[in-house]
Formats: structure tokens, C-alpha cells, sequence
């Protein structure tokens, strides 16, 4: 677990971040999270990072002409970030919120290693999104995440299977293969990353009980939306 | 293909020899870079080479959005960076390698080194844009057109009648007078482009001059690079990495 004092980013917000595979129940517990900080009088931002209209449509278009390769698909869900960045997250974390982001740079460290990009070159292209105060690391095998998708009736996406690395020709083998590396490259990240890992095949109750346990001694000397408001 | 670009390789990308020349000419707005390239590519053509142009914000893939973003002024500044990396990304590995493997000679009106100083003038580190455009192939040629300031204004002025927005660089607001902030936008990308020069390996062409002057300085140094047949010349002319650290370090 992560020294509770470090605040590394030096803007009076902090940033939460929630990080795993699909299916790891990461949005779900960012949300509750999100609920519960809000009751207790903080001012509460919640961002997630699923790809924009923009993004998917350039993506799209990129797919049926063949003309996306492992740098382009980088780049360009870089440039996305860099938008929800500049304009979602920076706003409240200089203005004083407690920014949950559902997803962060790490997703992109992961998706991109595990196509082959050069990896410091990918963390270079992040290097203006600051460390956060804490980062939730959902930890589920990649079977666990297969077994939800399809109970809920999820189809397994094209870039979610990794279909583009031509990993296999059946999409659920190849889901487990991509969705595998993935995992690997998270793990890998665990502790230069100083991630906090959460066990996610436990019940979300016991979960969440976990996340406000541990965000306490973090949010002893912040300040509540009224105290942000008003003096005196 | 890590000798072929600026340090980071290009990951699914075949490397196949590239016999094909890419000669980069580089320049602010009105110091006659457009005009040049026209010159040189019917030169070529004439000589008997096969050429391919190239430029910025002409990618399939997102010279759209940059358009739009443009017009709406309301991207960041690591965005605006991004996307035009991206624009870029994609024309080399669409458009620059398989035209050089394919035996022709790139022209390419601008090059990552104009992004660079624009991002780096809105706010980038001078080490991030260059580490952010380590995948780019280094040219065989770099022109650069050195035009000052002064003589870059009246030029643009007498061409289109106005200054245009980008070029005089209002989004960075440095005066709401547009003359004033033009001559100090071009002045501050004058120094990111002055910082490039060695360790990019710039050849420098006094642009102050009328275009047949500038034409004459220019042939002269692209003309040793078709002496040696294809297969025989090196591809890389351009500086060891060590010296591209140092550049970055400052």
C-alpha cells in the first residue's frame, strides 16, 4: 500500500484512479466510491475513459481501410487522453475535487506494450499526467472476466480480443490470449507503479468496505465542499 | 529499423530496404518553402526521378479533426500536439515508406521538426516532443529556409492581405495585437528551429532572398544525393544519437 502522505502531484485536488481488465468490476466500485465520497460532503469529480465518439469514429474508419497500425492506435487514443486530461481531469484537480478517474494512463501502458510499442516511448507521451494519490489495481484472472462478459451477454469487441495482433482467428481464444498479456503487463506494474491491488473476485460489498477503509487517513485533512465555500 | 528513425522502433511495421530519397524541406509560412518544393519537384521530374509529395495535415485518418479542432479553437495544447502526431504517423506508414520502398523520392513540405517547435513553443519540453518523435525516419536531406521575421510578415501580408490566426500564433496570447504577437511567434519558432539545426543536421538556405536565388543554394546541395546510385548510398547522413541527447538535455 502506498505511504498514505504522498501527494506528488502538488495540485490541492487528488486523483483516484481505478485500473484493471474489462469485467474486473472496477466501474462499478469507482461509482460507489464516487456515491459515498459525495454523501460525506466532498466535492467528487468522476471521469471515465472509454473512447470518445471522436476516437471510435477515426478508429472505425481507420479499421475498414487497413490503416491503423500499432503507433497510430497509440497515438490516437493518446490524443484522446490528452483531451479528457487538458479539459476533465486537470479543471477539478486544480480547483480542489476528489478526481476518481475510471481508467488512466496505465490502460494505455498495457493496451500499447502489449502491441508492441516501444514502452518508454509510451510512458514519454503520458509524462504530462501526474502520478496519482492512489491507484486501485482490480486484480481478476482473464477467465473470471470471460465468465462475466457472457453471463451478462457481452459481445467480445474486435480490439478488446486483440483481433488486430492475429493472435488466433476465434475471437474467445483470442480475448484470453490478448486479455493475458494485458493482465501480465499490469502485474509487471504493481510496484514501480505503486498500485494498491485489490483482490476482485471478492463480493462488491467487502470491496468497497476495503476502498473506504483505506482512503480514510487520505482524506482526514481534506477539505468538504462547505469548508471549500465558506470561511468561518 | 532503429538506425532508420530517431531511436524508437516502428512496431508492425516490415522493413523492407528503402531505396527512395526523402528530402525534407523546412520553413515558417511565406519563407517560400511551398514554392521551393514546386521548383524542386518539377526538377527532379525532369531529371527522371519519380516523386511523391508530402506534407502536414494530410493524413486519411484525422486531417479532418485537425481541421475541426482548428476552427473551434478549443483543444489543449498536448492535445493539438497529439493529433498532430498522429497525422503524422500516419503518413509515414502509409504514404513515406511505401513510397520510398517503392524507389521514389519523398518531398515532404515540413517534417516532424515543425511540430516540434510548435509544440515546444505552446508549452511541451524540448525533450518530450523529441522523444515523442523518435519513431520519425530521419531524411537523407533536410533544407531549412531562414527567413526573419520581419521578412516573413510582409510577405504573408502581401500574398493573403492578413496575417492568419495560427501562423501569428493568437491561440497563445501573447498580445491581442496581431502584428506584434505574429513577429513573436515566429521569432520564438525561429529559436526552437535554431536548437534543431545541429543535432538534426540542417542545412541552413539564407530565405531573405528571391526564390531563384533560394533555388540555386538548394539544387546545389540536393544534386550530390542523386550522384550515387540508389542502391549504393547510405541511408542515414544524419547525426549519432549522443548528440541528439545532449541537444535534449539542455
Amino acid at each position: 500500500m502506498a505511504d498514505p502522505s504522498s501527494h506528488v502531484h502538488g495540485y490541492p485536488g487528488r486523483l483516484l484512479v481505478f485500473e484493471g481488465l474489462d469485467g474486473s468490476g472496477k466501474s462499478t466500485q469507482a461509482r460507489l466510491l464516487g456515491k459515498w465520497l459525495s454523501s460525506q460532503g466532498y466535492r467528487v469529480f468522476h471521469t471515465e475513459w472509454n473512447s470518445s465518439e471522436l476516437v471510435s469514429n477515426i478508429i472505425r474508419r481507420g479499421k475498414k481501410k487497413g490503416l491503423l497500425t500499432p503507433t497510430t492506435f497509440s497515438l490516437l487514443h493518446a490524443t484522446d487522453f490528452a483531451d479528457r486530461f487538458e479539459r476533465q481531469i486537470l479543471p477539478p484537480l486544480r480547483a480542489g475535487y476528489l478526481v476518481v478517474c475510471d481508467r488512466y494512463s496505465y490502460t494505455a501502458f498495457v493496451r500499447d506494450s502489449a502491441r508492441g510499442c516501444d514502452s518508454a516511448w509510451v510512458r514519454n507521451i503520458y509524462d504530462f499526467a501526474p502520478s496519482p494519490d492512489r491507484t486501485y489495481y482490480f486484480r481478476v484472472p482473464v477467465a473470471v472476466t470471460l465468465r462475466r462478459k457472457l453471463a451478462s451477454r457481452l459481445k467480445i469487441s474486435y480490439y478488446e480480443a486483440g483481433m488486430d495482433l492475429g493472435l488466433s482467428d476465434d475471437i474467445t481464444e483470442s480475448y484470453l490470449k490478448f486479455q493475458g498479456r494485458l493482465k501480465r503487463e499490469y502485474d509487471r506494474m504493481v510496484t514501480p507503479d505503486a498500485f494498491t491491488v485489490i483482490d476482485a473476485e471478492r463480493p462488491v460489498e467487502r470491496i468497497q468496505m476495503d476502498l473506504r477503509l483505506d482512503l480514510r487517513p487520505l482524506l482526514e485533512d481534506f477539505p468538504t465542499g462547505e469548508t471549500l465555500q465558506h470561511e468561518g | 529499423m532503429k538506425d532508420r528513425t530517431y531511436g524508437t522502433p516502428l512496431p508492425g511495421v516490415s522493413e523492407e530496404p528503402l531505396t527512395g530519397r526523402l528530402i525534407v524541406v523546412e520553413g515558417a509560412d511565406a519563407s517560400g518553402r511551398s514554392t521551393e518544393v514546386e521548383i524542386l519537384r518539377e526538377w527532379l521530374e525532369i531529371e527522371g526521378h519519380p516523386v511523391v509529395d508530402t506534407g502536414l495535415r494530410r493524413s486519411t485518418l484525422v486531417s479532418e479533426q485537425i481541421d475541426r479542432a482548428k476552427e473551434g479553437h478549443t483543444l489543449g495544447g498536448a492535445t493539438l500536439a497529439l493529433l498532430y502526431a498522429t497525422d503524422f504517423a500516419d503518413q509515414l506508414e502509409n504514404k513515406i515508406l511505401p513510397s520510398l520502398a517503392a524507389g521514389s523520392t519523398v518531398l515532404a513540405d515540413r517534417y516532424i521538426y515543425t511540430l516540434m517547435a510548435r509544440a515546444v513553443v505552446r508549452g511541451a519540453s524540448r525533450e518530450w516532443a523529441q522523444r515523442l518523435y523518435g519513431f520519425a525516419l530521419r531524411p537523407d536531406l533536410t533544407v531549412f529556409l531562414d527567413a526573419r521575421p520581419e521578412i516573413l510578415m510582409h510577405r504573408a501580408i502581401s500574398k493573403y492581405g492578413s496575417l492568419d490566426y495560427w501562423e501569428s500564433g493568437m491561440d497563445l496570447s501573447i498580445s491581442s495585437d496581431r502584428f506584434e504577437s505574429f513577429l513573436e511567434y515566429q521569432t520564438r519558432l525561429r529559436h526552437e528551429f535554431g536548437w534543431m539545426e545541429e543535432p538534426y543536421g540542417f542545412r541552413l538556405i539564407d530565405a531573405n532572398r528571391r526564390p531563384d536565388q533560394v533555388h540555386r543554394d538548394v539544387a546545389e546541395i540536393v544534386r550530390p544525393l542523386f550522384e550515387t546510385p540508389p542502391e549504393k548510398k547510405r541511408r542515414t547522413p544524419v547525426p549519432p544519437t549522443s548528440r541528439l541527447r545532449r541537444a535534449g538535455s539542455e
